[in-house]
């Protein structure tokens, strides 16, 4: 190994400083709540990662509406949206998949009303996606009907071979559901698209120069409508999840706040697919956090307290981080060619 | 304009309530005999429209400094926590000092909460839009927590004693006083934007921070204060609600008003009186609902639709405007201070 690599790992480490103590420090906490036990251990992981589902999707939503120039504040919409489209078409179709691409259509379509209005009719863009937040709510809660099941009961579990039956790592890893195998997926290819290619360069400048994009050629408008859309796709996919793979039926306001939390790990994330994976796995890590004080019986008459862990350290990260991340420059702004 | 944007949205909604297999026009007469038929409908009309305005208010206040405040919510539980506290906690006093007093304590409670978001957007750049919304379920977990263990009233319910009759807002006939004294507020806030320097500085801050900070203006100070009011606002609402109407704090207190908030704001163009009428307008939908279900078998959920719909109609002028082809449209924009 020559001298120059030495010091570029000794550098990839320095920078990555905080990450390193953050985690060191969090599998000392995890083990000591869990009593230095195997399965306490686990349950905690498990619950740590299907937490941070929703929120690593709805941040990939995020950022890659973020990423071309276009703040998505209505992500949590979107999420429930889907969350109850595709819980209804699975229960009267009886097929969890044809639920799941309900969820990622309707996504879709959400994403390209807020394309629409934001992008086509250049409204303001938070706006917009407020609107899409309360009349996810109206709509949902008009809609639903109680009483509604899935004929087959959510998605199982698929357990891949002797991988498995790793201790740990086989429970937290590869014994999931489906969508969070997808997601697992998606966060490498998604930084592959985003930074390797074609596409993704078009993106950034989109996000970046509008009006640079523009001259060289790209459709500033088309790429924006391309994304938000995309983007409402996979805010679907994670409204999928929560009410065909995590819950199993369809709740009033379900998302519960996972759309705006998963602003804050996008930001967190610093726009990158991968950062918003970490940052996801620390928010969800945040609301894992119940398992570990039932172990230890903290906090078990106040629920309240733990209940606000994830908003309170979602509020805790845009003070200390947002001054210092640094956003796509055109976000927010209406693009209209001269 | 906007009276344009509720037709489109009370058509929209006609034609779900007969995709749904119910008479629209059964259903909208239900809503108004519901609402306005007589003094009590009125008088419920009115009493759901009191939170609306201060809601309302507490929005377009905040648009008028450029900032989006959606944590209405938590400001108003919080008002109405604190109110029913010192409503219960403080006896022996005349009404003239309890009632006002107990009003005092819920407002000064939600502009304590209401500026948390302002520091934050002042010194740190967090935007409102996020930590207002993290703020609600903050609120609504604490409120949960004192109703349930610092404030309780002994038995099963989760919930504050019922407060003292010194603390009670009265009604005149059937029509709510809360209503009248929301109106007032409407009023201060007209004059204090229209006529004051404050008001004035809130609005150089809305329309150019930049502008208005080489003008000499300090625009921390004008976003935390501004953010302060605009959760009295709300808490004052949230306050005049336990004292006029429900009389103690329970958990799901008026759950998703922050959000009707907005509407009526957009709605009234963030004119802080004509957020009354808009007020009236949605309060008169919720008064009307349980009547709609009764007689014409129509959800009342179907009310939170035809919002949403005002809300698009509103928010896109150029829709609006599609129809009138008209050539200005007045569009608002909060989207300029994200992330810096």
């Amino acid at each position: 190994m020559s001298e120059n690599q030495t010091r570029d790992i000794g550098k990839f480490f320095f920078n990555k400083r905080w990450w390193i103590l953050t985690t060191v420090l969090l599998v000392f906490f995890t083990l000591w709540t869990a009593e230095f036990q195997q399965a306490n251990t686990t349950s905690v992981l498990v619950s740590t990662l299907r937490h941070s589902t929703p929120l690593v999707l709805g941040a990939m939503c995020g950022l890659l509406c973020e990423r071309s120039g276009v703040i998505n504040i209505g992500i949590e919409g979107q999420m429930l949206m889907s969350a109850w489209g595709g819980f209804m078409v699975a229960s009267s179709s009886g097929s969890l998949l044809l639920g799941v691409f309900a969820g990622i259509g309707i996504g879709m379509m959400m994403g390209g009303v807020l394309a629409g209005i934001s992008v086509g009719l250049r409204g303001d863009q938070i706006i917009a996606g407020t609107v899409i937040n309360i009349a996810a709510i109206g709509i949902t809660s008009f809609f639903f009907s109680l009483g509604r099941t899935l004929p087959s009961g959510k998605a199982q579990v698929i357990k891949l071979g002797p991988l498995a039956d790793i201790p740990v790592a086989g429970r937290v890893l590869f014994s999931n559901k489906p969508i969070t195998y997808l997601t697992l997926l998606m966060i490498p290819t998604l930084w592959f698209l985003l930074f390797r290619t074609k596409w993704g360069l078009r993106t950034r400048a989109v996000g970046e120069h509008p009006s640079a994009a523009e001259t060289v050629g790209i459709s500033v408008i088309g790429m924006r409508y391309l994304n938000v859309i995309m983007g409402g796709g996979i805010a679907g996919l994670a409204g999928a999840y929560l009410s065909l793979e995590a819950v199993g039926s369809f709740e009033r306001g379900m998302t519960n706040g996972k759309g705006f939390v998963a602003l804050a790990v996008m930001i967190f994330g610093r726009w990158n697919p991968v950062g918003a994976w970490g940052a996801a796995l620390l928010f969800g890590y945040a609301s894992a956090i119940q398992t570990q004080f039932q172990f230890r019986d903290w906090l078990t008459n106040d629920p309240q307290f733990i209940g606000i862990i994830p908003f309170v350290v979602t509020i805790v990260v845009l003070a200390g981080f947002v001054g210092r991340a640094r956003p796509p420059a055109s976000i927010g702004q209406p693009y209209s060619r001269e | 304009m906007p009276i344009l944007a509720v037709a489109l949205a009370i058509a929209t909604g006609a034609i779900i309530i007969a995709l749904s297999g119910s008479s629209p026009v059964d259903a909208y007469k239900a809503l108004i005999e519901g609402s306005l038929s007589d003094s009590k409908s009125i008088g419920r009309t009115l009493e759901k429209a009191t939170p609306l305005v201060m809601g309302g208010l507490a929005v377009a206040f905040a648009f008028k400094a450029g900032l989006f405040n959606i944590g209405g919510q938590g400001q108003l539980v919080f008002g109405a926590l604190i109110a029913g506290a010192v409503g219960y906690g403080i006896t022996g006093l005349p009404w003239i000092i309890h009632t006002p007093l107990a009003l005092l304590a819920g407002a000064i409670a939600g502009a304590m909460w209401g500026a948390i978001p302002g520091i934050l957007k002042a010194t740190r750049g967090a935007h409102e839009v996020i930590t207002t919304i993290m703020l609600n379920f903050v609120a609504l977990n604490m409120t949960d927590w004192l109703a349930s263990k610092v404030w309780r009233e002994e038995g099963v319910i989760v919930r504050t004693p019922h407060i003292e009759s010194s603390a009670e807002i009265p009604r005149w006939g059937e029509l709510p006083a809360g209503f009248f004294l929301a109106v007032v507020i409407a009023f201060l806030c007209w004059y204090l934007l229209r006529s004051t320097t404050f008001g004035f500085e809130i609005k150089s801050v809305g329309l150019n921070p930049n502008a208005a900070s080489y003008a000499g203006i300090s625009v921390k100070k004008i976003i935390i204060m501004t953010m302060a009011i605009s959760g009295l606002l709300a808490a004052l609402g949230g306050a005049i609600e336990t004292q006029g109407v429900v009389g103690r704090y329970e958990p799901g207190f008026n759950a998703g008003l922050g959000f009707e908030g907005i509407t009526i704001a957009l709605l009234a163009r963030t004119h802080p009186l004509a957020v009354i009428p808009a007020a009236i307008l949605i309060g008169a939908m919720e008064a009307g609902g349980s009547m709609m279900q009764f007689k014409a078998d129509v959800s009342p959920e179907i009310t939170d639709i035809i919002q949403a719909l005002i809300l698009i109609f509103v928010a896109t002028p150029i829709i609006v405007r599609w129809f009138l082809s008209q050539k200005e449209a007045n569009e608002l924009s909060v989207s300029t201070t994200w992330g810096s």
